[in-house]
């Protein structure tokens, strides 16, 4: 009979034959010193269940301590660690080396956005096309009356929003589309997603004046549809479905 | 003029222009195609009242909206205040300038003076 030492011994040692070597590539960019972004490599062990976001921290722990990376919850919540790796954007945390199906693992910074340093990029446009749109519930009666204690919604009018709460702002929609790459002035994606969102809750007041900021020579008719936006998002939402059904409410189909 | 107003006219031009120029393309198999372009059948054709009008009409349609399409690329392609408007004053002269010049070249036509 099998002790659970020995069990447990058994366990680790088949868990340990998993391991493998991968090459990190990480670029590297400080647009006070340099002219043209590097790429630093780096010979990493990694297991089945390492994330990108671990050999980052890996390499920036025993290797290079000067590695700037945005990084907090690593669970996919907090939308920090979005970055480009192995060409598509995704988030760092998010995303296992062994399902990049890869002994190469490049990280590049999210395109679209200014950087800061290596994969630490700005994300004041997001936030500022975010703040614009007014993302927040538009009523008259910001306090519920007294003989109601709640503003109720019937399921259905809940399913037609709900996928877009999701959004953690993580940009890789932004980073991800082809418009935001040539028009500068471009709401983009997460902005329009989110204005969807609110002009869909039945509870919003506050249509019109949303309506009014994006109907604009660089709003929401500037999405060519290429859907890019809705194929990277990690928290299933689809930016590129709300569009249209904006763009639609727009046109006057209901 | 607001963003919306523009890009339904923009829908509204395009699906007229297919409807249109179908029948324009109709109009020239069901009379010889390879004659479409000899003087005679082009002068005929302009000649006849409801043709030209048809033309007319396509050539409206056509002119918003690929002026209207330009002015989104050139905008896309770079951004700032002067350049903007610069654009969209320009694609509204150039429509209308293309739409004068064909209206001109139609009316000339249909009645004689050509």
């Amino acid at each position: 009979m099998a002790h659970v030492s020995d069990l447990a011994e058994e366990k680790t040692t088949s868990v340990l034959s998993s391991s493998k070597i991968v090459t990190l590539r990480i670029a590297r960019y400080n647009p006070n010193v340099d002219s043209t972004t590097k790429f630093a490599e780096y010979k990493v062990p990694v297991e089945k269940w390492t994330t990108v976001l671990d050999v980052i921290l890996d390499v920036k722990k025993h290797f290079d301590h000067s590695i700037a990376v945005r990084y907090s919850c690593r669970q996919a919540t907090c939308g920090s660690c979005g970055m480009i790796i192995n060409g598509r954007p995704r988030l760092a945390c998010f995303t296992k080396v062994s399902e990049l199906d890869s002994d190469v693992i490049t990280v590049q910074p999210m395109h679209n956005f200014p950087i800061i340093r290596d994969l630490a990029v700005k994300f004041e446009r997001l936030f500022e096309s975010h703040q614009k749109i007014k993302p927040y519930i538009i009523r008259e009666d910001t306090e519920p009356a007294l003989d109601t204690r709640d503003i109720l919604q019937t399921p259905e009018e809940l399913e037609e929003f709900i996928q877009f709460s999701n959004c953690i702002k993580c940009g890789l929609c932004n980073s991800a589309c082809p418009t935001m790459a040539t028009d500068s002035s471009f709401v983009g994606p997460q902005a329009l997603a989110q204005a969807y969102r609110y002009v869909a809750d039945s509870r919003d007041n506050g249509k019109n004046s949303r309506l009014k900021i994006i109907d604009d020579s660089h709003g929401i008719w500037r999405c060519h549809f290429a859907g890019s936006c809705s194929q990277v998002c990690p928290k299933g939402v689809d930016p590129a479905m709300g569009i249209q059904l904006l763009r639609g409410y727009m046109l006057g189909f209901s | 003029m607001k963003e919306s107003h523009i890009m339904k006219i923009h829908y509204g031009t395009a699906l007229a222009a297919v409807g249109l120029v179908a029948v324009h393309i109709l109009m020239r198999l069901t009379q010889g195609f390879a004659q479409s372009l000899e003087y005679e059948s082009v002068i005929a054709n302009y000649r006849f009242l409801p043709y030209a009008g048809l033309l007319e009409i396509i050539l409206i349609l056509l002119s918003i909206h690929g002026f209207n399409g330009l002015r989104v690329i050139l905008l896309e392609l770079k951004q700032g205040r002067r350049y903007e408007k610069a654009v969209s004053y320009g694609c509204v002269a150039g429509m209308i300038g293309l739409i004068g010049y064909g209206t001109r070249t139609i009316v000339m036509t249909n009645m004689g003076m050509i």
